[in-house]
């Protein structure tokens, strides 16, 4: 069942379309991940599913109801703001209570579901403190409390931990992902953190320039991605222009200017007919380094290290193969290749996949 | 004890000693002197003109009539005040430098001047009787000028500004997101303001109020200009007593009388909102 929806969506400010017809689907008590670099649209679309913008066109539906003229306090929805947004004037526990008070909560009801609320981001008997007594991680945790205390149809989640310091954030992400699988509410979380959108999603969506990329759950879109604007956004990526060689009933054969002719399963090349070209993705952790002469499994090209990126159990290492400039992410064995060795290259066709060239 | 803090503060220590608590100690010293003539006073140290004042009702009223006004002026100020500072707290107009240059604009502008205006604007051949008859509204000029309601515009008019830069500056110091915040949670826009954005404001209103009410109650020029023979505020009792009777040990008793008042108006301001409030609102 849908929690919300969004049909055709679009939002235009002045001359600028910031959402651009966007249709998707956010699973009943499913955590949704709207993954893009600032400025695709990702904000405005939480904004606009919490009330705080007017769609331009297309429809929001909540529990299969349009909400588009439903102001925002009758909405019931839980947001979590990037800077927490606690009121500074109010304790804990009167933050905490602020919307149960519109909800006819009574006073010994409202202090048990404070209470229990505190619980549930495990910061019990903060109650009668001030927002500025706590860190910036235990500010974020009753942010999320006020959040979920009022038991939202919806909880909207504007990148909650990027004002969080790193060790704190992967923390918090694990336990932000456990609480929203406790209490089971539609989650739609906004970040362009990718390693935060791959750790807590059921479901990605990929956006950029107001458009969705791509919808899948986190392997999929890992793994597969539809087009070279995820493949490069979601981890680092080599992208090699291919044309189709000929094929059989298992591969595609493509020729690439660098590699000779890759062999890749029909599985992991969509829709590619005879002499037409394409992009061949691999991922940097799938572009292995060998010492010349070892044994190449797939397809092997001279190269040599231009630059090496310590990394301690990895190391990034920035290849040049003729005039192609290549990323490698490997697990160091021994010792990491240093800059200027000559090394091979190889790809293993199994881990490439293939898309359509891109018309510009 | 440290040295250092005191060397540092001494320009200023004695800056405000020499001339502020050394002439109010003359002041004070003068309201004991006796008024012969005019202009003529006997060095001596007695409190008939202390008298004067705790029996004489005059003064009383004067009193009276200081505080009723300063409050009038300063409520109205609030009320007036805060609409527009918060829209140009609020507004997503870009060049809001341009809508406070234009408040301060006025400053530019001798307050004498801006009083006086008022008159060409209220007076029986000013600019709002002439529309008027212009339109037909009515045959014969209304009679607006020098009344208690003119004096409180010309004081709006030059006050306002001070209530508007200092509730601008507490809204602008509340977190954007806190009223979206309390609209999520249920809150209509009405409520949002009054449970976020009010409270937080309180400390620039609370500033605004103190300086308008302190302004006020101090001024006599507006009262002189605007007024009729009954808006007269305490201070215009001191402009008169110097100005006019030449009598200067009343003059001096009056003048210490007013800065006592508005002096305890602000400690009592500081005990109850004070600084601890201040700074609790930003906690």
């Amino acid at each position: 069942m849908a929690g919300v929806e969004l049909k055709n969506v679009v939002k235009s400010f002045g001359a600028v379309t910031a959402v651009k017809d966007v249709d998707v689907t956010f699973d009943e008590g499913s955590f949704t991940t709207l993954l893009g670099p600032s400025g695709c649209g990702k904000t405005t679309i939480l904004r606009m599913v919490a009330g705080l913008e007017a769609p331009t066109g297309g429809d929001i539906l909540v529990a299969g109801k349009r909400v588009n003229d439903v102001p925002i306090h009758k909405r019931n929805l839980g947001l979590v703001f990037q800077n927490y947004a606690l009121f500074p004037h109010r304790t804990i526990g009167q933050n905490i209570a602020f919307g149960l008070k519109y909800r006819g909560v009574s006073k010994s009801d409202a202090a048990t579901k404070v209470k229990r609320a505190l619980d549930i981001v495990r910061l019990p008997g903060v109650e009668d403190r001030y927002p500025t007594q706590l860190s910036g991680g235990q500010q974020q945790r009753i942010a999320l409390a006020r959040a979920i205390v009022i038991e939202p149809d919806v909880l909207l989640l504007d990148e909650p931990l990027s004002a969080l310091d790193a060790n704190l954030r992967e923390e918090m992400r694990v336990e932000l992902k456990a609480i929203q699988h406790r209490i089971g509410v539609t989650s739609i979380f906004v970040t362009h953190d990718q390693s935060e959108a791959l750790a807590m999603s059921d479901k990605i969506i990929v956006m950029s320039d107001g458009k969705v990329q791509q919808v899948g759950a986190p392997e999929e879109v890992y793994n597969n991605p539809a087009n070279e604007f995820v493949a490069s956004f979601l981890g680092a990526s080599n992208i090699l222009d291919v044309t189709v060689a000929g094929s059989d009933q298992d591969s595609i054969a493509l020729s690439t200017a660098h590699f000779g002719t890759i062999p890749v399963p029909r599985s992991r090349a969509t829709n590619l007919g005879d002499g037409s070209s394409g992009r061949l993705v691999v991922r940097a952790e799938k572009l292995q380094l060998v010492v010349p002469g070892s044994k190449v499994t797939g397809v092997g090209a001279k190269g040599t290290v231009e630059a090496v990126d310590y990394q301690g159990q990895i190391a990034r290492y920035f290849v040049k193969v003729g005039d192609l400039q290549l990323q490698a992410m490997n697990m160091i064995e021994g010792r990491p290749f240093g800059a200027g060795t000559e090394v091979t290259v190889q790809i293993n066709p199994q881990d490439c996949s293939v898309l359509p060239a891109e018309v510009k | 004890m440290e040295r250092r803090p005191w060397i540092l503060l001494a320009p200023a220590l004695v800056t405000i000693v020499m001339l502020v608590v050394v002439p109010m100690s003359f002041i004070l010293v003068y309201s004991f002197y006796e008024n012969i003539d005019l202009a003529v006073d006997r060095v001596a140290f007695q409190f008939s003109n202390w008298q004067a004042l705790f029996l004489d009702n005059y003064y009383r009223i004067a009193i009276w009539k200081t505080l009723r006004l300063s409050v009038i002026v300063t409520v109205l100020a609030a009320v007036l005040g805060y609409i527009p500072a918060y829209f140009i707290a609020m507004t997503k107009f870009r060049q809001r430098w341009l809508l406070l240059l234009l408040l301060i604009l006025p400053f530019w502008i001798s307050f004498i001047i801006r009083t006086l205006s008022w008159i060409h604007i209220l007076g029986n051949q000013g600019a709002l009787n002439g529309l008027l008859q212009w339109l037909g509204v009515i045959d014969a000029p209304l009679q607006m000028m020098f009344t208690e309601a003119t004096v409180i515009v010309g004081f709006l008019h030059v006050f306002l500004p001070y209530m508007i830069l200092n509730v601008y500056v507490s809204l602008e110091g509340i977190d954007r997101n806190l009223e979206p915040a309390a609209r999520t949670l249920g809150a209509t826009p009405w409520q949002a303001f009054l449970e976020v954005t009010l409270p937080l404001s309180l400390p620039g209103l609370a500033a605004g109020c103190l300086l308008v009410f302190v302004l006020t109650g101090g001024s006599y020029v507006t009262p002189l200009i605007l007024g009729g023979p009954s808006d007269y505020l305490f201070g215009n009792l001191i402009h008169d007593a110097v100005v006019s009777e030449l009598n200067w040990p009343m003059g001096a008793t009056l003048s210490f009388t007013l800065l006592v008042l508005l002096g305890a108006v602000v400690v009592a301001y500081s005990r109850l909102m004070g600084l601890n409030q201040l700074s609790k609102a930003f906690r």
